[in-house]
């Protein structure tokens, strides 16, 4: 989308979110909330956040762009603003991030009606929740080797396999599932499916527990279990075309159908906070000369990533067109992740502290949120496959395989 | 353009991308970059041995003035076309990406400060330069302090007017520059003056520079007459502060050019050179650095379009995103400077590779008006506040 100035819907659109959600904040959360949506452990964290996303669904702040016969406004270019909004607002994250950001942009490309029908306003409204299943304990960087098998009975596959780090898995009725169908040719062996997870014979989620400790995401289990074939997304064989489509939207190359929300204070304000509070040998850290630096550092960083994000939507300033969103991915997983090591440093002898230690800076945040961001560098295509990913699609060099 | 306010596009819009293609078109045909290594490295002693001055082309300076750049940055008042700093970033982003030998940049920085200066003085140097005078900061005392908070140049009130004496260092461009705006202590206040060059009594020493795409020198003033008119602002500091953004941006457009023409030189390199029967790009340690080095020459070309729109829309921000800016280009500019040399092996370590003149010229820039670790170190005063105790 080009960067141009608001039209009179989209101000008003704009005016509208600003307020509604000035007036319709939520209320404190009964638990305390994960950072993102892939580290949601408990019933308790999912009913609040469920909750939050209908009401934002049912105030049209989700699913804004997506067309109304499939549940959304049919409006166009209100969702980045809806996005922006809920961000500002520092309102919870969406739970259904999987869904909004990758199943529902994927359908609306490659599904029939009746796909779209089916599964599109359940994913807006929060009320099904998606899971992803790329990963597999063979397909990592790799992600065309897909092991799990789908075998053509009639009008059903019989799936077999096993899928690995399935945020969300646990709470999932739904999973954007390749598998492969066909063993003669790597890509083109591949097909998508949009398959049934809660509750389906022959599939089981078994949560998987992460360095932190936290649950979140799970390995999932496929044993004989049947999918219907209306549940194939576009031709038996296009599984690969089709799951770039998902990763376009994943690695932030574009909108998806919902999201923001979820940063309360400045990542750098945070660390700037941290240091007033943080000692070394009786010194404020906010006094170290390095550490100083290296909090200018991360703000340079981030402003730079907020500019480059503007100048993408500036086309006389992008020489080559994925250039910027292709660059997304790497650096905003890193970003997070060394303004989390900055905290972790900048708390010395307290960053030793954990979750449940009182005295532990920010309830444990930094050392935890460190930890948590090797789930961002590595999921996604490791951020060693993005610059690969760069290296040869935008600089155009020799392919490193 | 709304107050306060930077622009969604950075004020980037047609007339700025016009300028800038023509700044492209001109420089692709003008200076490629065998023309460029015929005209200021044919010889390497010529310079670095003999010392003979860094050589640049006149007569293509000519066309570049009757191109009208050096109006550009004059505000309308005076001459001048009153150019966005956003448009003016894409053409020192061309310039850098040619290490294109000329006055330009020395000149837009010192308009820059001119145009910042209260009252009718300053009105006169700034039509000259509109009409095609070149013109210089002369600012630096001799331990190289930026910030402007002392000189080497005295100024004896003498009539309307003050005669100067000692020294101003570090001064781009010196041999070339016409006006030299001058800083000069008065008893105890620092002011600006414009001096011209042929003035009685002012003379250029050169510094031996190891960037061949420009020329650096000291300006000695030896008791020279400044007539009250020529006393552009009474206060420099102001001025100074005021223009300061656009100084530091111009210099980090010109470093994120030259970083560019790295990048693409080196991954055509990468391309084509051969080792263990593959491209050297297919090899992820050759890769890798390459594509870090894109980010952060994209981070800071972002910063430095945000830095330019918020000096245009007279933005608070102005002072915080210019440092960011020059910290960025700085960092961005030595890593792609010390991949380019690096990857290129043998070949990149030698006079007869093109590498080491976009070497120079970021390594000069990355210095010049404080490096990344200067600028963050006055930044952190502004975003964490002054060190206690």
């Amino acid at each position: 989308m080009s960067e141009k100035k608001l039209n009179q819907d989209q101000a008003e659109f704009q005016q509208y979110a600003r307020d509604w959600l000035a007036n319709n904040a939520p209320p404190p959360p009964p638990v305390r909330l994960p950072i993102t949506a892939i580290e949601v452990m408990s019933v308790e964290q999912r009913d609040y956040l469920q909750d939050w996303q209908r009401k934002c669904y049912e105030a049209g702040l989700v699913g804004s762009d997506v067309p109304t016969d499939y549940g959304g406004g049919g409006n166009t270019g209100f969702q980045r603003i809806a996005n922006q909004e809920m961000s500002r607002a520092g309102t919870p994250f969406l739970i259904n991030v999987i869904g909004l950001s990758m199943a529902v942009p994927t359908i609306l490309e490659h599904g029939t009606h009746e796909q779209k029908q089916k599964f599109v306003p359940g994913a807006l409204s929060g009320e099904e929740i998606w899971c992803q299943g790329f990963s597999e304990p063979g397909a990592g960087s790799d992600m065309a080797n897909q092991q799990t098998f789908a075998e053509k009975r009639g009008d059903e596959w019989v799936v077999n396999g096993h899928k690995v780090w399935t945020s969300l898995g646990h709470f999932a009725k739904w999973m954007i599932l390749i598998a492969r169908t066909s063993r003669e040719h790597k890509y083109d062996g591949l097909t998508y499916f949009l398959c049934p997870i809660e509750g389906h014979e022959g599939v089981t989620v078994r949560p998987l527990v992460k360095m932190t400790g936290e649950t979140g995401f799970n390995e999932v289990l496929f044993e004989d279990a049947v999918v219907p074939d209306t549940m194939r997304l576009d031709d038996v064989g296009k599984g690969w075309t089709v799951a770039m489509t998902t990763l376009t939207f994943e690695r932030g190359a574009a909108e998806g159908a919902g999201g923001g929300g979820g940063d309360t204070v400045h990542p750098i304000e945070q660390l700037i906070n941290l240091s007033r509070s943080s000692y070394r040998d009786g010194k404020r850290m906010a006094d170290d000369p390095v550490i100083r630096d290296r909090i200018v550092q991360q703000a340079i960083t981030n402003e730079g990533f907020r500019q480059t994000q503007k100048r993408a939507r500036v086309p006389a300033l992008v020489d080559h067109p994925m250039r910027i969103p292709l660059q997304g991915k790497v650096t905003i997983t890193e970003l997070i992740q060394s303004n989390a090591r900055l905290g972790v440093d900048i708390a010395g002898a307290a960053s030793t502290l954990y979750k449940l230690d009182e005295a532990a800076p920010d309830a444990g945040h930094w050392p935890l949120s460190y930890m948590n961001s090797y789930g961002n560098t590595i999921a996604a295509g490791t951020n060693e496959i993005q610059r690969n990913i760069l290296g040869e699609r935008v600089l155009g060099m020799a392919k490193s395989k | 353009m709304s107050e306060g306010i930077p622009a969604k596009n950075f004020g980037f819009g047609e007339d700025e991308q016009m300028l800038r293609d023509v700044a492209r078109k001109f420089l692709d045909e003008k200076l490629p970059v065998q023309t460029l290594r015929d005209l200021v490295a044919k010889d390497p002693d010529a310079v670095y041995e003999r010392g003979e001055p860094t050589r640049w082309d006149e007569g293509l300076w000519k066309q570049m003035v009757e191109l009208g750049w050096t109006g550009l940055a004059v505000p309308e008042a005076n001459g001048g076309l009153g150019f966005k700093l956003a448009g003016i970033v894409g053409l020192v982003e061309e310039l850098g990406g040619h290490a294109a030998p000329t006055p330009l940049v020395a000149t837009l920085n010192a308009t820059y400060v001119l145009a910042a200066c209260d009252g009718e003085n300053a009105s006169s140097a700034l039509g000259q330069i509109a009409d095609g005078a070149t013109a210089s900061l002369a600012v630096t005392d001799a331990k190289g302090s930026w910030d402007a908070s002392a000189c080497d140049v005295s100024a004896a009130p003498d009539g309307d007017g003050v005669v100067l004496s000692g020294t101003a260092y570090f001064v781009q461009d010196a041999a070339k520059a016409e006006l030299f705006v001058t800083l000069a202590e008065r008893g105890s206040e620092l002011i600006l003056c414009v001096v011209r060059s042929d003035t009685q009594g002012v003379s250029i020493a050169r510094d031996h520079i190891h960037d061949l795409t420009r020329d650096q020198g000291r300006v000695v003033f030896d008791n020279v007459q400044v007539s009250g008119t020529d006393v552009v602002s009474e206060e420099a500091k102001s001025p100074l502060a005021r223009a300061w953004a656009s100084v530091l941006v111009t210099v980090s457009a010109d470093l994120c050019g030259c970083a560019e023409w790295q990048l693409q030189a080196t991954v055509e390199y990468a391309k084509n050179r051969k080792q263990f029967e593959h491209q050297l790009g297919f090899f992820q340690a050759v890769k890798h650095p390459l594509v870090n080095a894109m980010m952060e020459i994209d981070r800071a070309r972002s910063l430095v379009y945000h830095a330019a729109s918020c000096v245009d829309a007279g933005s608070d921000e102005a002072a915080t995103a210019s440092r960011m800016a020059k910290s960025a280009a700085s960092d961005a500019g030595a890593f792609m400077s010390d991949r380019s040399v690096q990857l290129h092996g043998g070949i990149g370590f030698t006079w007869e590779s093109d590498v080491h003149l976009f070497f120079k010229r970021s390594m000069h820039n990355q210095a010049l008006y404080g490096d990344g670790s200067y600028q963050r170190r006055l930044l952190a005063e502004t975003l964490i506040g002054p060190i206690e105790g």
